[in-house]
């Protein structure tokens, strides 16, 4: 039942974290870069733009609002009859399907609401994602390696979580990338993996070895991969949820005629548009959060013999859970739509990386496995 | 329930927010109003998770009464402020229930009127037409040529018997009339997985609620030989819930035959840390049961009497044989030795009430593997038997046993003893290895080491509520997912006949809540109405387009194309028909 250790596809899978690390570095610089030339870019483009609307007609301007606050939909559409209405102080969502807005182009412009790729070829943004691809299939191989040195799931201490959760994160990533364009986001995923690679390197090393008794089950398996998971999906969210309030605060400026200060956030979304993904987003992430919950439950009854007993890990479990209920809640509550449901997805985040960094190291608990 | 749905009811153009002359009645209802309200389900729920923090800051009684009472002495200064403020007891503290209850009632006070709301919903006819579907997030407008013979009328059929085939309910108005129309819903799942979900929350907190009151946990400590038989008695330790029962207890019986640890030989980094735990028992159901060979291991718990039995702890249990001054066995049998440190370096208090002339005492350590070091400090080097050996200081005089008053087995209070060996003594510490004896000094008696077992410490569990916890656990997923994941939408069809004798005809689509695939279910059913009337690509794009065409809605140029000229914009006299250039721009929100 017990695999026997190999220390040499340990060392392997070292080699092959510490390459994926530097292929992320370059990734990185790769993605950088293009945040920089395509906002002067932009610029450029703005400039040029600019002119030829001041040649525009006059319907063709008004045809076209810019920014924020254009205007409302629909007057008497009855989107308040009684039945769906809910409890009293229950918004109307920001739906994706009243985001339409003018796609002129002029001060303050951003990028495309739907995320999708554009026609223009970002040379910087492609080399970037396939250096992220190389770095992801290196990644790989330094997580299989470890799993096999170890012969078992590679999560069983914090440099394992570190690393599988490094990989995930960004797996999770290019798979979004895939339906979405969220090249915009690439320095932050790729910079935080990279963080995290050389925080499993440097504090948290430790040598393969065998699973302690407690740890011996397939809800090992179940549950933390569902958590590790989750938390990829949250850290998407979090990035886009920051993006978003510096993004509502430009619009805001640009609107009130302010100067545009933050040229590369025409490579961003609207704030709303930016809000709605994180919403979807959100939504699987606390289900799976939810499943994670619940499958420790059910481990802990097995394993202790008590489904819940508010051990700190399961308090800041909990915590989280009822954070990003509450973000499900604030979209649906008028007055906490847009930037205060963006605050609580950021506050939820943070909670994450407080149960896996503080909490792993500092607090004691059964869940002390951190292998330190 | 909701302001707005009052408002309706009571047809009353006040708003409810004027507190003044609403009377006693008036100022209930007002709290209610306010307790169910979104926001306050919001901030209870934020509320929750700040009141959660603490107990994972301080330590927690529930989970070790001693830990508390050390940090209590640790700490003069505060230590004792936070007891009164219960943050030793933070989940059963009155301020953390006093929030959960609150949420929970908000809860049913949130669902039942939403249930009674839905369930009128769900039997109620589609809301009407609205004047200008135009208007709607989604719209479309097609039409048929006046040779393909489709009225009006038999439009609107076509188009009902379509959408009913979509999982729509269909209801038609005016068909014979000059401007039939539809009105059609689907997804109240929608709202049905929401009302599950949250109802489902209050069946969890019931459940745990009833595990507390009915179920009960004990403890008990194995060497190997010895049998656990559940009864009051057979317990060491033992926890009741509030409405416990004695004769709630089966009386099966566990018996340890042999307990099996692996040590990991093979990484460097923990050479020497236990990697597998395997327990041989016997079990029987009941006393008249046959005899059942089982396996207990760590994640792995045996299920027996509506009990689960866990393996939680495990030591060693040295072998004694104590002979008292008269020369008789006065104790003779495994000592279960308490783990201290590494290796299972272990202390060891041997008590001997039976010894006469004089009670005798013992307490000390047990190492499976000894080392002492230059300083004469001994440790244990391996988990392992390799080298056992048992040190000890021993003590005559009155254990204070006899009074009847309860006393840790796993301490021993010196103050009213004698010593008879310690290593500040002339006499010096007994050090025994598995098979010495040594003679007590002035014939106070004898000790010797036979051997060495194996001990288990087993939790045995009974939660009567822990099945329906996981139930309404499940339910509750199912209901998130559903209601998460099922989109509720409306469409409405109208129909009309030109001059000219072509049918035109226009659709408008609806979302209720979050939908992000509306303009998707747009263009399905565009296709499908093109298709039932063979319109082909022409008639797509000899009409009014759809006003996004991708399969999704956050599309930012949704707006503005639709305000191109066309077909139906030019030729439609009628006021409905015109299309709308207030497009749907973003809406102000109070970001
Ligand atoms: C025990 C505390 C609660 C938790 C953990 C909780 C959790 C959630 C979650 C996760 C959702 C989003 C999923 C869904 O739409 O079904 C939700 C939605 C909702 N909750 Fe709660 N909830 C709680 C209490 C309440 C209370 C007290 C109310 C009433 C004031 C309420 C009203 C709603 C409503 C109306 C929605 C639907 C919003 C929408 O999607 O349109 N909830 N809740």
């Amino acid at each position: 039942m017990l695999f026997s250790i190999n220390e040499t596809m340990g060392q392997y899978s070292e080699l092959f974290m510490l390459l994926a690390a530097g292929t992320y570095t370059v990734a990185f610089i790769a993605f950088a870069w293009d945040l920089a030339k395509s906002s002067k870019m932009l610029r450029a483009v703005d400039l040029k733009a600019a002119e030829l609307a001041a040649q525009a007609t006059t319907t063709e301007a008004a045809r076209m609002p810019v920014g924020v606050g254009a205007g409302t939909a629909g007057g008497d559409v009855d989107r308040s009859d009684a039945d769906v209405s809910g409890p009293a102080g229950r918004a109307e969502r920001p739906t994706s399907a009243v985001s339409g807005r003018g796609t002129a182009a002029g001060a303050g412009q951003t990028a495309d609401g739907s995320m999708r790729y554009g026609g223009e070829r970002r040379a910087p943004a492609r080399v970037a994602v396939a250096l992220t691809v190389l770095g992801a299939a290196i990644h790989a191989a330094g997580v299989i390696t470890r799993a096999l040195g170890a012969g078992r799931v590679p999560w069983g201490n914090m440099y394992e979580f570190l690393t599988t959760g490094a990989f995930v994160a960004v797996a999770v990533f290019l798979l979004v990338l895939i339906r979405r364009d969220l090249r915009f986001l690439g320095t932050f995923v790729i910079g935080l993996a990279i963080i995290m690679l050389v925080a499993a390197s440097i504090a948290f090393w430790t040598p393969v070895g065998h699973l302690v008794p407690a740890l011996q089950s397939y809800w090992l398996i179940i549950h933390v991969s569902i958590a590790v998971m989750s938390s990829a999906l949250f850290t998407l969210t979090f990035a886009m949820s920051a993006l978003q309030l510096v993004q509502s605060h430009r619009q805001k400026t640009i609107a009130a005629g302010g100067a545009d200060k933050l040229g590369f956030m025409r490579l961003v979304p609207y704030a709303l548009s930016l809000e709605n993904l994180s919403y979807r987003i959100n939504a699987i992430a606390f289900v799976g959060w939810t499943f994670t919950l619940m499958f420790g439950a059910i481990w802990a009854e097995k394993a202790w013999g008590r489904f819940w007993g508010w051990d700190t890990k399961e308090v800041w479990t909990f915590v989280i859970w009822v954070v990003y209920a509450g973000y499900l809640h604030a979209r649906a509550t008028r007055g906490w739509t847009g930037t205060r449901a963006a605050w609580l997805s950021i506050v939820g985040y943070l909670c994450v990386v407080f149960n896996f960094t503080i909490v792993n190291q500092f607090f004691n608990g059964l869940h002390s496995y951190s292998g330190l | 329930m909701s302001e707005r749905v009052n408002e309706k009811k009571k047809k009353s153009s006040k708003p409810e927010a004027v507190l003044p002359s609403l009377g006693a009645l008036g100022m209930l209802r007002w709290a209610w109003t306010q307790l169910t309200s979104m926001r306050t389900a919001l901030f209870l729920l934020l509320l929750l998770a700040v009141a959660a923090v603490p107990g994972s800051l301080f330590p927690q009684r529930p989970a070790n009464p001693a830990i508390v009472t050390q940090y209590i002495k640790d700490h003069p200064d505060y230590g004792a402020i936070l007891d009164s403020l219960q943050l030793y007891d933070v989940y059963s503290s009155a301020w953390f229930s006093a929030i959960y209850i609150l949420l929970f009632v908000s809860l049913i006070g949130c669902v039942i009127p939403r249930a009674i709301a839905h369930y009128k919903a769900m039997r109620s006819q589609p809301p009407r037409t609205p004047a200008r579907l135009s208007r709607l997030p989604e719209y479309g407008t097609l039409v048929i040529p006046a040779d393909a013979g489709i009225p009006a009328s038999a439009a609107i059929s076509d188009a009902g018997e379509l959408l009913k085939k979509r999982g729509y309910r269909v209801d038609v108005r005016d068909r014979d009339g000059a401007r039939p129309s539809l009105g059609a819903e689907r997804g109240f799942l929608k709202e049905v997985g929401n009302l599950v979900f949250h109802t489902s929350l209050i069946g969890v907190l019931v459940s745990v609620a009833a595990g507390g009151l009915f179920g009960y946990s004990g403890q008990r400590i194995l060497v190997e030989g010895d049998t656990f038989v559940n009864t009051l008695v057979g317990y060491d330790q033992f926890t009741p819930g509030t409405n416990f029962q004695s004769s709630q207890l089966q009386p099966y019986s566990v018996q340890l035959d042999k307990f099996d640890i692996t040590f990991d030989r093979e990484s460097q980094g923990k050479f020497g840390q236990p990697i597998d735990f395997t327990a041989a028992v016997t079990t029987k159901e009941n006393p008249d049961a046959p005899a059942k060979q089982e396996v207990l291991k760590v994640n792995d718990p045996l299920s027996l009497g509506g009990t689960s039995v866990y393996l939680t702890g495990n030591g060693y249990a040295p072998v004694v044989t104590i002979r008292d001054g008269a020369g008789n066995i006065a104790m003779q049998g495994p000592v279960v030795a308490k783990l201290q440190g590494e290796n299972y370096y272990s202390s060891v208090v041997i008590k001997v009430p039976d010894a006469k002339p004089e009670q005798l005492a013992f307490a000390g350590f047990f190492l499976p593997t000894a080392f002492v070091t230059d300083q004469g400090v001994s440790f244990s080097g391996d988990p392992e038997l390799i080298n056992p050996q048992l040190t000890l200081n021993s003590y005559f005089g009155d254990l204070g046993l006899d009074a009847g008053s309860p006393q840790n087995v796993f301490e021993l209070d010196v103050k009213k003893l004698t010593p008879l060996n310690a290593r500040n003594l002339d006499t010096k510490g007994i050090v025994l290895a598995p098979g010495s004896s040594y003679t007590l000094p002035n014939g106070k008696g004898s000790i010797s080491f036979d051997g060495v077992k194996r001990y288990i410490g087993v939790d045995i569990h009974h939660n009567p509520g822990q099945l329906y916890a996981l139930i309404f656990a499940l339910l509750a997923v199912a209901g998130l997912v559903t209601s998460l994941y099922v989109n509720r939408r409306r469409v409405w069809v109208r129909t009309g006949t030109h001059e000219d004798g072509r049918t035109v005809v226009e659709y408008g689509l609806l979302a209720r809540g979050e939908d992000h695939r509306l303009a998707g279910e747009a263009a399905a059913i565009r296709k499908l109405l093109s298709d039932e009337w063979l319109l082909g690509e022409d008639a797509t794009t000899g009409s009014q387009p759809a006003p996004s065409t991708t399969a999704d809605n956050d599309r930012a140029d949704s707006a503005a194309n639709g305000a191109g000229s066309t077909h139906a914009t030019e030729e439609q006299p009628a006021e409905d028909f015109i299309q709308s250039t207030a497009g749907s721009s973003e809406s102000k929100k109070d970001q």
